[in-house]
């Protein structure tokens, strides 16, 4: 009975700190709101943070999307083989990255880079007083740090994601027509038939949603590191956890909301 | 002038200051000192608004700071520097984007200009033509350095100082000391610091006081604090183990 009671205890415990913690990121997000249209705007803090999570992930994202597609065309021929619907191959591919694969996959690729590094570093500065600094020479933290990441998190992963569908499709068109002799014709024509521009561009809305979590939860971990080196590790690695977790759950909530 | 009336400051079941009063005046270095983990940092950190007492009032030139909005808190922080313990350079700019950080923020001047009193600001704390440099190639003490060349750079009219000269050779020490009082004889600054190396706070302070348990058990010239009779002092200042402060 004892064991039963702690282990409600220690459920309900988990379970207060998850929602305290929800609710600390929610108003971390009101404050970015509110510190995003004052002035002074810092592009050059905005663009950095740009070329950190847009151009310096490419390689990643290409490389992901490439061999996600070619491993979707492959897998597809193999079923589809099975109906003697081969054409539908392009298709599959086609819809699979721009609704699903290519926001999510970009997501956690970037989480995976860019997230976790925006946690260190913000945890890193707040453990070295450079945070306090910030406060001290009367330069809000959430608009000098905070806001061009989210910022950067929110219009690069769509851009990421144009380019992982693109390479994606491209991967699936290698495998399909070039090496299973999918004509290619059939292959382009399908995918026109059935790819709307609202799967694209729901998969785009998918990623800038995707794309505010894992920096606000980046930023959000980094922000509150305590406890040194330790801190800091523990930091990075909560931070890239509960951002994947977030965007796949959201994820789920968004494909049944816009499909 | 800065007052400290009745401030309480409690972490969890850790009372940090109980009550504590003190008056800093203008014009003068006045140091604090006690015992480590004692709440020194925590009081330092209450001037400039950083942390908000459980209970009391922070008045900086007659003005409450502790019920200030963030935006009426940034205009006085613009009255302070402030040198951290470790210097808090911003790691990701040089030296000079450093010192010339605030004068981004808050001052409205040409590039020259703002090259030109860093240059200057470098040149006070004795390390010339060190702009380009990134704080990671910087001793400790050189550090320390361009973090005072960085507190003062919009001329503030108080500067504070958490623990300047831990961590550093007795030679750096003295000069870290020699530093901190010609900058504020030069500049007429009021200097707060945080410290327990007896050699510097007889060195640099006009007014000591001494924080036990969560208050300020006294405050006075450097030959009052010497000539004291509280044993809780004459422990401190002989670096007895035996006495009234335990030793946990």
């Amino acid at each position: 009975m004892g064991g039963l009671t702690s282990l409600i205890d220690a459920l309900g415990r988990a379970v207060l700190r998850s929602v305290e913690e929800m609710g600390r990121i929610i108003l971390l997000f009101f404050s970015v709101m509110g510190w995003m249209f004052r002035p002074p705007l810092r592009l050059r803090n905005i663009f950095k943070q740009m070329e950190f999570v847009g151009v310096r992930s490419i390689f990643v994202v290409v490389l992901t999307g490439m061999f996600t597609g070619m491993v979707m065309a492959l897998q597809g021929y193999h079923g589809f083989r099975m109906f003697s619907a081969e054409s539908m191959v392009g298709a599959t591919v086609a819809l699979g990255m721009t609704r699903e694969l290519g926001p999510v996959l970009t997501s956690l690729m970037v989480t995976a880079r860019a997230g976790s590094a925006m946690a260190a570093e913000i945890g890193t500065m707040k453990v070295t007083e450079q945070v306090d600094a910030l406060y001290v020479m009367a330069a809000n933290p959430v608009q000098y740090l905070i806001v061009p990441r989210i910022i950067a998190g929110v219009v690069m992963v769509p851009f990421l994601t144009i380019v992982s569908d693109f390479v994606g499709i491209l991967g699936g068109y290698f495998v399909g027509v070039e090496l299973l002799n999918i004509n290619a014709g059939v292959f382009m024509k399908n995918i026109t038939k059935l790819v709307e521009l609202s799967d694209i561009f729901n998969g785009l809305i998918k990623a800038a949603c995707f794309g505010l979590i894992l920096s606000l939860v980046g930023c959000y971990k980094g922000f509150n590191t305590t406890g040194g080196a330790e801190g800091v590790g523990r930091a990075t690695t909560e931070a890239v956890v509960l951002a994947s977790i977030t965007i796949l759950i959201s994820d789920y909530f968004l494909t049944a909301l816009m499909f | 002038m800065i007052e400290l009336i009745d401030l309480h400051k409690s972490f969890g079941k850790n009372q940090v200051l109980a009550g504590l009063n003190l008056t800093i005046e203008d014009g003068m270095t006045t140091v604090i000192i006690g015992r480590s983990g004692g709440g020194k940092s925590v009081l330092l950190k209450h001037i400039i608004g950083l942390m908000k007492p459980d209970r009391g009032r922070v008045l900086v030139d007659g003005v409450d700071i502790t019920r200030l909005n963030d935006r009426e808190l940034n205009e006085i922080r613009k009255k302070f520097g402030m040198l951290f313990q470790e210097a808090a350079l911003f790691d990701s700019m040089t030296v000079g984007e450093n010192v010339a950080f605030p004068l981004r923020e808050h001052a409205r001047l040409k590039e020259t200009e703002i090259r030109g009193i860093v240059t200057d600001r470098l040149r006070a704390v004795g390390l010339p033509g060190v702009e380009e440099k990134m704080p990671a190639e910087l001793s400790g003490g050189m550090r320390k350095r361009v973090g005072l060349a960085r507190a003062i750079a919009l001329h503030p009219r108080i500067v504070l100082f958490d623990e300047p000269t831990t961590g550093l050779d007795p030679v750096m020490t003295e000069a870290v000391n020699q530093l901190i009082v010609a900058t504020q004889k030069n500049f007429q600054l009021t200097c707060v610091v945080i410290s327990h190396d007896l050699q510097s706070i007889f060195r640099i302070g006009h007014k000591i006081a001494m924080l036990y348990e969560g208050v300020i058990i006294a405050h006075g010239t450097p030959e009052e604090i010497q000539a004291s009779r509280d044993p809780v002092i004459r422990q401190f200042l002989a670096g007895s183990i035996e006495g009234p402060i335990r030793v946990m």
